[in-house]
């Protein structure tokens, strides 16, 4: 359902959805049926000239399955959702499938920075590429990135990847996502930061291999220039 | 002012001022409970907690735990008195408590002017942060015990209000239980 | 009675009473005050996220400092003083030593000073506002570093008042709660055994335990963060061996059983209105207990479902949603239990009765969506948008805007011995339930497209700056305007008939529970005769009876009247 409002551009997106979508169906099935039952009856025992309410005390066995049965049905629903909820974490949280690319995420007070590997396509070497709120990525790579803050908490949010993790200062966070949708999105972040944390946005671009290779290209040559330049 | 009849019953059988002062100590519990809890988790994470807690000294900690132990032993002798309805014992053996309190702030201060004069501040690290925070707040305790205990003490000296030694007993050998969990965190876990 | 009745001065019968009555208007009338300024904040915050940039009518322009502060107070008024205040504290003060048939609380002055300690708190938190730098901002969860370091939170002062007033609250409700558990377990009146104490007394007993409980740890937290404030010490500065995210776990300990100490009381006063009013013996008394002591007990072991996301141990997580999940088990049977009390009942819609109904309707909405959030898979994409906002306003207004207004327009005749206009009540009960669903409705939509919290302009963000969202928003502003303004119709409601209302006699609504049979409002004191108890709380419409009710004071046929309790 969250991919009528925002799209899907992540591999693991649609498992979130599915799960909000399973939810929806499981609650919003009790949901109807409890008030349903609740105005039927407001509806149907209201005050009546002359009749009596009925004296009953819920404690006899026969009274009590009336909550005891749709307290069993809660339980089953619980487990269903505990159960999906937890296989969706292990995929997006808990495991890391085997990295193409890495970045490095940078959050402060109040801005992004993101490191990308440069032409050599490794991380932590001379030519890596810096940018101040716009991260670049490939599409159909998977991406591990570590995520670090230079002061206070913030969160690292791509609404379109369904992916959020609070950025901790003294931590570096590991975390991945697989793009699967060019295009550019909002990057937030979703941890109150103070006095500018609304005008904290971030982009995050992406594109096709050739057009990731140029813009790689591009960004090399100008950090060559400028390194050139007295 | 008049006590009103609410205070007089007892649906429980508990006398209301103990169930009153268990429920105070149990609120305690918690307060104490957090700050050791969040200092064991930092202590399990830095093992270089053991090197600063090597600083502080074992047998001050050791005389004051001394102190703190036979002022709780007064204070049952006190309520024992207090039991046979002898006010006035039970008051000097109160007075007697609240000398080891005083003794056990007196040398703490003496061993924080000490430690402070070696370098060892609030704000050192995080270690010694934890200890004049959780070896602070039991002082406060301490000293805001002996001040309650003198107005008991004055009443029960009168032969008033009697059943108070009890309770204050109850608060002062909590008081006593806390500082003997700080003492070996503190001290001797090095 | 010991109390003899003298002249006294107004300030020592209003301002420096030990009458448990009084103190539970004084945290009534606090209460209700503190609630209009926060509902002025979210007035204020809402018309710049409606129409962003214009200056607000009454307020002025928002900067965003200012928006972070109004939303920051807007949260940690509702919650310490106004909910807390008013459902705990005014019910809990007013109620229990009517309800139990005693004449006042067990320690009277320990009471009179928890209220003033509460005062006290209340005028530093309004302090704050005015010292240079301005109130705090750091979001009512105050999480370090942001909140530790002035440098990073750029309100030196504000921050330090706002700690400081928080503690204090939690001083004043421990105070609070040691009387109230004391007096409740100790002075019931004579026969009235555990299980026939009226429900919102018991949940009041369980709040103040799971409070008493829980508060703890973040007392001692909130002390290591005015030292880091202060003093300069890093028990939450990563660089100095310290962590941040323990502040996190020691407030949400805190922090989430917080929202049940609210909910409790708020299901009680529910629960004993719909008895009332459906003329009907709650069903299954003894499983309502159970599920309140389930829920206390649960409560404690699911906080870290806040910080699903906020770099804890991934497999944490798991537990946590477990334990968050399964807590849906006792508070859905606790809605069952009183759909299951509306079977067979006689059912009369009266204005507290419409609230308490609404209690149910409304809550369901909050209940239900909490599982989105409790489930750690779908809280990744949910976390901090206002999905979360609207769901826990879903819970937070039935809680304490609904849960007070049923017990306020309830306990009304005997509070002040006159009775509220039903017309003008009704009136007030629709142009407040309607406008708050338009308020909430809509920002469940716009937080599910992504909308993230704290935010005082999304012009900044072009997938959210989009118009239908921005529509949205609007809608929302203006339904809390008009839920405001609605509240003008309580108010005039409440004073006018406070003067010039029908006389309530002493039991207007036939209800059994003992505050019924004591003189409205009651004397100081309380019962001419303090009462004993003969049957539980809920004997309405029992077989062979001619009256529908039958109070619980109200000795058994062809026994003698008891020997009154002598006086001490």
């Amino acid at each position: 359902m969250i991919e009528w409002l925002v799209p899907q551009a992540s591999s693991y997106a649609a498992s979130i959805d599915n799960l909000i979508t399973l939810i929806t169906v499981l609650v919003g099935f009790w949901f109807l049926v409890a008030q349903g039952v609740f105005f039927y009856f407001i509806f149907k025992y209201r005050e009546k000239p002359g009749q009596k309410a009925q004296y009953i005390t819920g404690e006899k066995k026969e009274e009590k399955k009336w909550i005891s049965r749709p307290h069993n049905a809660v339980l089953v629903c619980d487990i269903v959702v505990i159960a999906m909820a937890i296989k969706v974490w292990v995929e997006v949280k808990q495991t890391m499938p085997p990295a193409d690319a890495k970045v490095n995420v940078i959050s402060q007070q109040w801005a992004w920075s993101f490191e990308h590997p440069g032409p050599d396509g490794k991380l932590g070497t001379e030519d890596d590429i810096r940018t101040g709120d716009e991260l670049h990525v490939e599409v159909g790579k998977t991406y591990h990135f570590n995520l670090v803050s230079r002061d206070v908490l913030h969160s690292f949010s791509i609404p379109v990847f369904r992916l959020k993790q609070d950025a901790v200062p003294g931590r570096i966070i590991q975390g991945w996502f697989k793009p699967t949708k060019t295009g550019s999105f909002d990057i937030q972040c979703a941890e109150i930061c103070g006095v500018g944390h609304g005008l904290m946005p971030g982009r995050i671009i992406i594109e096709s291999p050739a057009a990731h290779a140029a813009w790689v290209a591009e960004q090399s040559q100008k950090k060559l220039a400028s390194a050139k330049a007295p | 002012m008049s006590k009103p009849i609410a205070t007089t019953r007892s649906a429980t059988g508990i006398p209301t001022g103990r169930l009153a002062v268990w429920w105070v100590i149990a609120s305690e519990i918690v307060i104490f409970g957090g700050l050791l809890a969040s200092y064991i988790m930092h202590r399990l994470g830095h093992p270089e907690f053991g090197d600063y807690a090597a600083h502080t000294n074992t047998w001050i900690g050791a005389f004051n735990t001394l102190v703190l132990l036979s002022s709780s032993l007064s204070a049952v002798l006190a309520h024992q008195a207090a039991e046979r309805k002898d006010g006035e014992r039970a008051a000097k053996l109160l007075g007697l408590t609240m000398l080891g309190g005083l003794t056990f702030a007196c040398v703490k201060a003496a061993e924080w002017t000490m430690e402070i004069s070696s370098g060892f501040t609030l704000t050192t690290n995080a270690f010694w942060s934890f200890y004049y925070t959780a070896a602070g707040l039991h002082a406060l305790h301490v000293i805001g015990g002996v001040v309650i205990m003198g107005f008991v003490a004055r009443d029960a000296a009168q032969g008033k209000e009697l059943q108070r030694v009890e309770l204050i007993g109850n608060y002062w050998h909590f008081v006593d239980v806390v500082w003997i969990f700080l003492f070996p965190l503190l001290y001797i876990a090095k | 009675m010991s109390h003899a009745h003298h002249q006294e001065g107004w300030v020592k019968k209003y301002l420096w009473s030990t009458d448990h009555k009084i103190i539970g208007f004084q945290y009534l009338f606090t209460g209700m005050a503190m609630a209009l300024l926060g509902g002025f904040f979210a007035y204020a915050f809402r018309m710049q996220l409606g129409f962003p940039g214009k200056s607000v009518p009454g307020y002025g322009l928002v900067s965003p400092n200012e928006y972070n502060a109004l939303v920051t107070n807007h949260g940690t008024i509702m919650i310490f003083w106004f909910a807390m205040p008013v459902l705990i504290a005014a019910f809990g003060n007013f109620l229990i030593p009517l309800m139990i048939g005693c004449d006042d609380m067990v320690f009277p002055r320990l009471n009179r000073l928890s209220y003033q300690i509460f005062l006290l708190s209340a005028l530093i938190l309004i302090a704050s506002f005015f010292v240079p730098g301005g109130a705090f901002g750091g979001a009512w969860t105050a999480y370090p570093p942001l909140s530790a370091k002035h440098q990073y939170s750029l309100t030196p002062a504000g921050a330090t008042l706002w700690l400081l007033a928080v503690a204090l609250e939690f001083v004043a409700f421990l105070m609070g709660g040691i009387n109230f558990v004391t007096t409740v377990m100790n002075s019931r009146a004579p026969g009235m055994k555990w299980h026939q104490i009226p429900v919102v007394i018991w949940m009041i007993v369980v709040a103040s335990i799971v409070f008493m409980a829980s508060v703890g740890p973040l007392v001692a937290g909130a002390v290591m963060l005015l030292f880091d404030q202060q003093f300069g010490t890093g028990f939450y500065d990563p660089v100095r061996g310290g962590d941040p995210i323990l502040w996190q776990h020691l407030f949400w300990f805190f922090g989430h059983p917080e929202v049940y100490v609210v909910l409790l009381p708020a299901i009680g006063i529910v629960i004993d209105v719909i008895a009332v009013f459906a003329r009907k013996k709650v069903f299954a008394y003894k499983t309502v207990l159970y599920t309140a002591f389930a829920t206390g007990i649960l409560s404690f072991f699911v906080w870290a479902h806040h910080q699903f996301v906020a770099g804890i141990d991934p497999r944490m997580a798991n537990v946590f949603t477990a334990t968050t999940v399964l807590i849906s088990v006792p508070i859905a049977e606790m809605i069952f239990v009183t759909i299951a009390t509306l079977y067979g009942g006689s059912i009369r819609l009266t204005t507290p009765m419409l609230w308490a109904l609404a209690f149910v309707a409304e809550f369901l909405i909050g209940g239900v969506t909490g599982i989105y959030l409790g489930s750690s898979g779908s809280d990744i994409y949910f976390h901090d948008t206002y999905f979360v906002l609207a769901h826990f306003h879903y819970t937070f207004v039935p809680i304490a805007v609904i849960g007070s207004f049923a017990g306020v327009t309830y306990w009304f005749p005997k509070m002040f011995g006159k009775m509220l206009d039903e017309k003008l009540g009704k009136l007030h009960f629709w142009a407040t339930i309607i406008p708050f669903n338009f308020i909430f409705i809509p920002l469940f939509i716009t937080g599910a497209a992504g909308d993230h919290r704290r935010i005082h302009d999304y012009s900044r963000f072009p997938d959210l700056a989009r118009a239908d969202l921005q529509n949205l928003r609007a809608i929302a502003t203006v339904a809390t305007v008009c839920m405001l303004v609605a509240q003008v119709i309580f108010f005039f409601n409440f004073f006018k008939s406070m003067k010039s209302g029908k006389r309530a006699g002493n039991n207007p609504w036939n209800a059994n529970t003992l505050e019924w049979s004591a003189a409205s409002p009651p004397p100081h004191g309380n019962f001419e005769v303090l009462p004993t108890v003969y049957r539980g709380p809920y004997e309405y419409s029992a077989p062979g009876r001619e009256s529908d009710f039958w109070p619980q004071d109200e000795p058994p046929d062809g026994e003698a009247e008891p020997a009154q309790e002598a006086a001490e």
